[in-house]
């Protein structure tokens, strides 16, 4: 081993060209054959918020959002959608199609022969799933504050909020994907997924839960996306909003630089 | 002759079956915690104090009961399908044996019926675990999945035996069938709904496949509506099985 | 980017060595391939040849040795290298959410050209490939041929001064095979260098100036085809068949007739001069073969000779 490959191994980094956007492009590219697989995406948001923020709410009327202060249910869900639609998009970018295009597209196979290199794909997809999801996001906010769920200002935070969601939630997919040996090992996303998405104080408020329980719902990662975007749509604000992000942001970090290594270890033997 | 189409999609389930545990059968159970129990404490103390008279659970259980019995059928004849027809190309294989067309259909949609029947049977038992269905009645309930169920794998099938990719499923799931889910009167009475989109839940099958279940489940059920729902539900079994038919002959024999 | 130096080889390799855990698939070899000629990888699969071409390419890096692409390190300027080479992998990794045209621009974009370049660049590689008439089609459903003309198409667009390519032709129909190669021609011509791999005998003798034999991760011949041929076989060869599952008796029969005789479970290859005038001479001594085909040497023989084994099993 030389002096360059020892550097290469120390530095946590792994090497890239500073290239990603290219990646970005090409899947912008694809995505324009495949704009109405895009297009239906900012439905099912969308759907949820009316089932349940407006059908089911008017069973619920107003519930207490923490502090006493009673709010619409809807105002109370919306953000809980868009904080799992984002983490959803992101996840379903990371995983499936990743594990496409690094098993049977074989797409990184050639990327990794021009000049990118492994965080370059890192960068690049996780990027992607990042532009997704803040498209959606502000559709959604859009429709959320248009039928009145909004109750704050703040909420168009909300958008980069979800976005920093998306970000964690794809470095991670990401990473775990390239363990991935069959589409069978999907199941297991979807057994962590659903749970999360049903029990991240999404649906009802972290209170309802029992005590214990709360412990393990605060130590989700989608409990922190959503607790964020509803203290910001709900104009809620406060210091916890810094451990939200402080969460999310070493989460994606971390799955990023995971990503970069798997990619590296992976394709280039 | 069916029988042995069927007993070829028996055998690659027995393979398989551990994997399709998680979405059959795990997933309602979880929906069932979170929007039964957790969400369901909200409305019970909400403004109407429950609906229709009972709590949320018990609302809420033949709901997601008959839904699951269309997301199981759709799942199983969508991917499926199109594989056997495109990928692994058994139906193929089937046709080389002598199989007609017929026997390749009913074969599999027995088969998809048994998916159902199973899901349906262990959530059934489920809810009862969990206290939300109470009645004899329920029993019922089970050959009323595997008719829901058929209402909706028929004409899936004659959809996905037409598809190149699994594009057109993207779309069934996000616009017909998430929508339904979601509207036809699983989460809450449609009743709820403007009056224009009320009309358009009732004409879903799944609405009917819900009332009936709820209809068993909390005994409120009479002879008049219940037959005119199974015949609505058979209606679509019926045309559902007539366009597969045509849709299996085009793709696979002219 | 400076010009290279005419006499400096574009690659270099000293005891390149690539090892996966215990599994030695490159175990050090020396060779240099110089500006403007085609040099082949001939062996059979598992000879190491991808291997090596993987690390040319700098997406493996060398177990042990010393690899110069360029006069560059690949450990430490890979991206750069990978910039001035152009890949054809031993199978197709064509993006086929995108259309043939696409395939090129978006490669294109991968080297950092600018999009009005690549565009043009990707108008003449279209042409170049008979592919224009299908540029706005998507990938899926091309023959094989035109995927792998695409596929080279693709690794031109950066006017690479090295091209590598894995088993050009492998699982194409003959006439695929010979459109392909009279593309590899052209460039040849053009003064792109080329180093390709390959099991085919006729194609590392239609395509290569220079090639080394490689075998269980070693090199075990070099040089030109004719001088292998030379070298390692005589200048005609005679393949007999007999009625018999056991030709080994029948070798035995003809033993003292020529220098070497090779025996293949369907068959006797006879090393001779003169291949008429051996036949006759078996006719003589009362044997009448099946079949007999005089024939002149191919690198299939050299092969045979260098490792006892035939190429393809």
């Amino acid at each position: 081993m030389n002096a360059a490959q020892r550097v290469a191994r120390t530095v946590p980094i792994p090497a890239g060209a500073g290239m990603a956007r290219a990646l970005v492009e090409r899947n912008v590219r694809a995505y324009k054959h495949g704009w109405i697989t895009l297009l239906s995406g900012f439905f099912e948001p969308i759907f949820y918020l009316f089932s349940l923020g407006v059908g089911l709410g008017a069973l619920i009327g107003e519930i207490d959002a923490g502090g006493g202060r009673a709010v619409a249910y809807a105002s109370f869900v919306a953000p809980a959608l868009m904080a799992s639609a984002a983490m959803n998009g992101a996840v379903f970018d990371s995983t499936f199609n990743v594990f496409f295009k690094l098993k049977y597209q074989k797409l990184y196979d050639s990327v990794l022969s021009t000049p990118l290199g492994p965080r370059d794909v890192a960068v690049g997809e996780i990027g992607w799933a990042l532009i997704r999801g803040l498209l959606y996001s502000t559709v959604f906010l859009f429709v959320a504050a248009v039928s009145g769920a909004v109750e704050s200002w703040w909420g168009l935070l909300a958008v980069p909020a979800a976005t920093l969601i998306g970000f964690a939630f794809a470095a991670v997919g990401m990473a775990l994907t390239t363990f991935m040996r069959t589409w069978q090992d999907f199941e297991y996303v979807n057994l962590a997924i659903l749970p999360m998405f049903l029990f991240s104080a999404t649906f009802f408020p972290l209170a309802t839960y029992p005590g214990v329980l709360q412990w393990v719902v605060q130590a989700t990662p989608l409990y922190h996306g959503v607790a964020l975007t509803r203290e910001l749509m709900l104009g809620d604000i406060g210091s916890g909003i810094l451990v939200h992000v402080l969460y999310l942001a070493v989460m994606g970090l971390a799955g990023v630089i995971a990503s970069a290594h798997r990619v590296e270890r992976l394709l280039l033997r | 002759m069916w029988a042995r189409a069927f007993s070829y999609w028996m055998a690659s389930y027995r393979r398989i079956w551990r994997g399709s545990l998680v979405s059959g059968f795990l997933n309602p159970v979880l929906f069932l915690a979170a929007m039964g129990i957790g969400l369901g404490a909200l409305v019970d103390n909400g403004s109407a104090g429950g609906v229709q008279g009972v709590t949320y659970l018990t609302f809420l259980a033949p709901g997601i009961l008959a839904a699951q019995a269309m997301q199981t059928a759709v799942f199983e004849s969508t991917f499926p399908v199109l594989g056997a027809v495109k990928w692994q190309r058994q139906y193929h294989a089937m046709l080389a044996a002598p199989l007609g067309v017929p026997d390749l259909v009913v074969g599999h949609l027995v088969f998809v019926a048994m998916r159902v029947a199973i899901t349906s049977t262990a959530f059934l038992l489920i809810t009862v675990a969990f206290g939300a269905i109470g009645s004899w009645w329920a029993v019922l309930t089970l050959p009323v999945a595997v008719l829901t169920g058929l209402a909706f794998a028929a004409p899936v099938f004659a959809l996905a035996a037409r598809q190149d990719g699994p594009g057109g499923f993207n779309m069934l799931f996000r616009f017909i069938i998430m929508p339904m889910f979601l509207f036809s009167g699983t989460f809450f009475p449609v009743e709820q709904l403007p009056a224009a989109l009320e009309l358009v839940a009732m004409v879903t099958p799944l609405w009917h496949a819900v009332e009936l279940c709820r209809g068993l489940a909390l005994e409120t059920m009479t002879m008049v509506p219940a037959l005119g729902h199974v015949a609505y539900l058979l209606l679509w079994v019926g045309a559902g099985l007539w366009l597969a038919l045509a849709s299996f002959r085009k793709r696979l024999v002219l | 980017m400076a010009p290279h130096p005419v006499d400096r080889p574009l690659i270099s390799a000293h005891q390149l060595t690539k090892q996966f855990g215990d599994f030695t698939a490159v175990g050090g070899i020396d060779f240099e391939v110089r500006a403007g000629e085609a040099f082949g990888f001939l062996g059979p699969n598992g000879a190491g040849k991808s291997s090596t071409m993987r690390m040319i390419g700098c997406v493996s890096p060398p177990s042990a040795g010393t690899l110069r692409i360029l006069g560059l390190d690949p450990a430490a300027d890979g991206p750069q290298i990978r910039g001035r080479l152009g890949v054809v992998p031993q199978r197709d990794t064509l993006d086929e959410e995108l259309t043939v045209r696409e395939n090129i621009l978006v490669y294109g974009r991968y080297f950092g050209l600018p999009r009005s370049v690549v565009r043009e660049r990707a108008a003449e590689l279209l042409d170049f490939a008979q592919l224009t008439d299908r540029a706005d089609s998507i990938v899926e459903p091309l023959s094989g041929g035109m995927k792998r003309r695409l596929t080279i198409a693709r690794s031109l667009v950066n006017n690479p001064e090295l091209l590598l390519l894995d088993e050009p032709t492998t699982g194409l129909d003959p006439q695929a095979r010979h459109v392909l190669w009279d593309r590899l021609f052209r460039l040849k011509r053009s003064g792109v260098t080329l180093v390709l791999t390959t099991h085919y005998m006729d194609e590392a003798e239609q395509l290569c100036d220079r090639l080394v034999v490689m075998d269980g991760g070693r090199i075990v011949a070099e040089g030109s085809p004719r001088q292998l041929i030379a070298e390692h076989a005589t200048r005609e060869v005679l393949e007999l068949r007999f009625p018999a599952d056991d030709h080994a008796a029948y070798a035995v029969k003809l033993d003292g007739l020529v220098p070497r005789i090779e025996v293949l479970p369907d068959r006797l290859l006879l090393y001779t001069e003169d291949g008429d005038t051996t036949a006759k001479a078996v006719h003589d001594r009362g044997l009448a073969p099946l079949s007999v085909l005089a024939r002149r040497s191919t690198l299939e023989d050299v092969f045979l000779h260098l490792t006892g084994r035939t190429l393809i099993d």
